[in-house]
């Protein structure tokens, strides 16, 4: 065992890069859910926008292009469970689950022909003045775009829900699906929207994988951070900054344990893989643990389908 | 317009039809993706749907299709019941693999002896094994209101995690020259899961898959606990009144899933698939949620839609071999199956009415 292999501060910076897949999944179900809906498919989204993402990325060279098929892909595949859900009136956990089963197999039919190519890289940027600051600028100002796009992305979240009339009408639909359509709210269409900025934002997530994480597309390679992303939403009792503390705890420990594998530590690797998991859990039974905590910021119509019956 | 009105009792015809329904659109829709693929449409359907049950080669498909199913059979069975109360356990896949792992090591501990009384220890051992990996989300869930989803779901990555370090570690073949995967169950006669009809594809597997069909039946039908699970899933409030003790039956329900994954596990790895190795698990434990529902959530609807899923298993081999059909087509197939039949289940609920354009 070799500790000084690790290097803090490349380690720190790396936290950034390994969470943003995950904050972006969780973002986007987090309005999803404040909408009152509860999308599943997460996993099969993210997958799907990481084959989108890919494809594109490769075909074109361009890594913008990718990012940008990706959340169209994702939007795309959200729709179907939108239309399933809003107009058809299907269970919704049933159809989260049938979105990521087919995601993961719509997505292991595109990738076939894509299986070991490298993605075009995308840049790192570096941040004038502020990248240069010793050691902060290395960990937090010279990574690529998405990075800070998706920390953005959280404000813009966290400003909208809070101070905006849209924002105050999403949470309307989303506590009471009932009283928002008496007061003349497109209950059906609000979601449907909410339901694709999601699909949109976990596509986008998937492809940073596929893009910059990884980067290269292997069949299920999202392996379970959907899933992640919706303990994070309960971790962050839906609330947008507390959503990217989580990511980026979780990122922290998926980290760790990747960099303590390199250093040949005595634990087995297949015991430091299974660590962020049992993280997750144990995360989630502290949250849910304290039952007015974990009640406080759930939507009171999470999960409930709407039909107007005149 | 059209315009969809609830119906006051769900009806008993689209509920029966609609899985049939799903399929023939499953068909049309695979059919379009196999013409996209370059492939002939008619012949690929024909090949998966037909060729394995009437075709040429039948004889030989035939007895694959109780190996397949019996595993799809077993896990659907315990999650319908789950499933039917509103409890949501999403990972057999977990729970499939912990059982495999729990019921090979009690008959690889014993190698290489032959008594007679290995193989139902390691039928304990493997529904034992299922049975403790689904009672932590069980547990977490009524000690402290823990989603259950998120926590079974994450467990399968542990237990892959588990499958990987005992395939390639406690549970290595001593005789394997180092390579990875326990030793293989076939030259262990008293713990080997053998065909007891091998034309039919019968093994014990199969033989416990028509007793859980049964059960369920009858405890659905006849028993308090039965009437219990099917009141808490239709209203849960009137279930509470009516003295049901939710906790009781988030234990049961996740134990009996748990259970009944672990069998298919043990099973499956003491049988078709010989031995623990990394890649061991297949995904039933996904597949069988499919299966669940495509079946209604009623026993004898499983046992149908398990051989039906079976059938897209076997054909689409056959169709990767003889068509070049690629191995994630058949996956999408299966996932669009579940899509068609949720989205016909409107049926059996609503009632499409034309309505007029009312003057005002």
């Amino acid at each position: 065992m070799d500790f000084s292999a690790i290097n803090p501060l490349v380690l720190l910076a790396s936290i950034m890069v390994a969470s943003t897949p995950i904050v972006l999944a969780a973002i986007g179900e987090l309005v999803v859910e404040k909408a009152g809906v509860l999308n599943l498919g997460v996993e099969g989204m993210m997958i799907t926008g990481a084959v989108c993402g890919f494809v594109a990325a490769v075909l074109s060279g361009s890594p913008t292009v990718g990012f940008i098929a990706a959340a169209i892909g994702g939007a795309l595949l959200s729709l179907l469970f939108g239309i399933l859900t809003q107009f058809l009136q299907s269970n919704q956990v049933a159809t989260g689950l049938a979105l990521t089963l087919f995601g993961l197999g719509l997505s292991a039919l595109v990738g076939q022909g894509y299986v070991g190519i490298k993605a075009p890289p995308t840049p790192d940027i570096h941040i004038p003045l502020l990248a240069d600051i010793p050691v902060i600028g290395r960990i937090v100002f010279q990574h690529d775009l998405m990075v800070y796009f998706s920390i953005a992305l959280i404000g813009v979240v966290w400003a909208v829900l809070k101070y905006s009339r849209i924002g105050l009408i999403l949470r309307a639909v989303g506590e009471n699906h009932d009283a928002a359509h008496a007061l003349g709210y497109k209950v059906v269409r609000i979601r449907l929207l909410a339901i694709m900025f999601g699909g949109a934002c976990a596509g986008l997530g998937g492809a940073y994988l596929s893009l910059i994480r990884v980067p290269q597309w292997t069949e299920g390679m999202t392996a379970g951070a959907g899933w992640i992303a919706l303990a994070i939403v309960v971790f962050a009792s839906w609330r947008p900054w507390r959503v990217l503390l989580g990511a980026y705890l979780f990122g922290g420990v998926t980290v760790l344990q990747l960099n303590l594998q390199a250093a040949g530590i005595a634990i087995p690797v297949e015991y430091l893989s299974m660590s962020p998991y049992l993280i997750t859990i144990l995360v989630l039974v502290i949250m849910s643990s304290n039952r007015n905590r974990a009640a406080l910021g759930a939507p009171a119509a999470l999960g409930r389908s709407f039909h107007a019956s005149s | 317009m059209l315009r969809l009105e609830k119906r006051p009792a769900p009806s008993r015809f689209w509920s029966a039809s609609a899985p049939i329904l799903a399929v023939v659109l499953t068909m049309i829709a695979g059919g379009i993706l196999f013409a996209f693929l370059g492939k002939n449409p008619v012949e690929a359907i024909r090949t998966i749907f037909w060729d394995p049950i009437f075709g040429e080669f039948a004889f030989y498909y035939r007895g694959q299709l109780l190996v397949k199913a019996a595993p799809l059979i077993l896990i659907a069975i315990g999650l319908s019941l789950g499933f039917r109360a509103g409890i949501w356990n999403i990972g057999a896949e977990g729970q499939y693999i912990m059982g495999a792992i729990f019921g090979a090591g009690a008959g690889l501990a014993f190698y290489p002896s032959d008594s007679f009384l290995i193989f139902p220890l390691m039928i304990v051992a493997g529904a034992f094994g299922g049975w403790i990996w689904a009672m932590i989300p069980a547990i977490l869930k009524t000690r402290f209101g823990t989603n259950e989803i998120l926590v079974s779901l994450m467990l399968v990555y542990v237990a892959e995690a588990i499958l990987a370090s005992m395939s390639s570690g406690l549970l290595r073949n001593p005789d394997g020259m180092g390579f990875p995967g326990s030793r293989n169950f076939k030259e262990f006669p008293a713990a080997h899961n053998d065909f007891i009809i091998e034309a039919a594809g019968i093994h014990w597997g199969v033989v416990f898959a028509f007793l859980a069909v049964i059960s369920t039946y009858v405890l659905l039908s006849r028993h308090l606990l039965g009437f219990q699970i099917r009141l808490t899933g239709e209203s849960p409030r009137a279930a509470r009144f009516a003295g049901v003790n939710p906790s009781l039956l988030i234990v049961f329900c996740l134990g009996l899933s748990g259970a009944l994954a672990g069998l298919a596990g043990l099973f499956e790895v003491s049988g078709p698939a010989g031995q623990i190795s990394i890649d061991f698990n297949s995904g039933y434990g996904f597949t069988a949620i499919i299966v669940a529902f495509l079946g209604r959530l009623n026993p004898i609807g499983i046992l149908l839609a398990g051989l039906l899923m079976a059938l897209t298993y076997i054909g689409g081999e056959a169709a990767q071999g003889n068509l070049g059909l690629p191995a994630a087509a058949i996956q999408l197939l299966q996932g669009m199956l579940l899509f068609f039949l949720l989205a016909v289940d409107v049926l059996s609920n609503f009632r499409i009415r034309r309505t007029k354009n009312e003057v005002a």
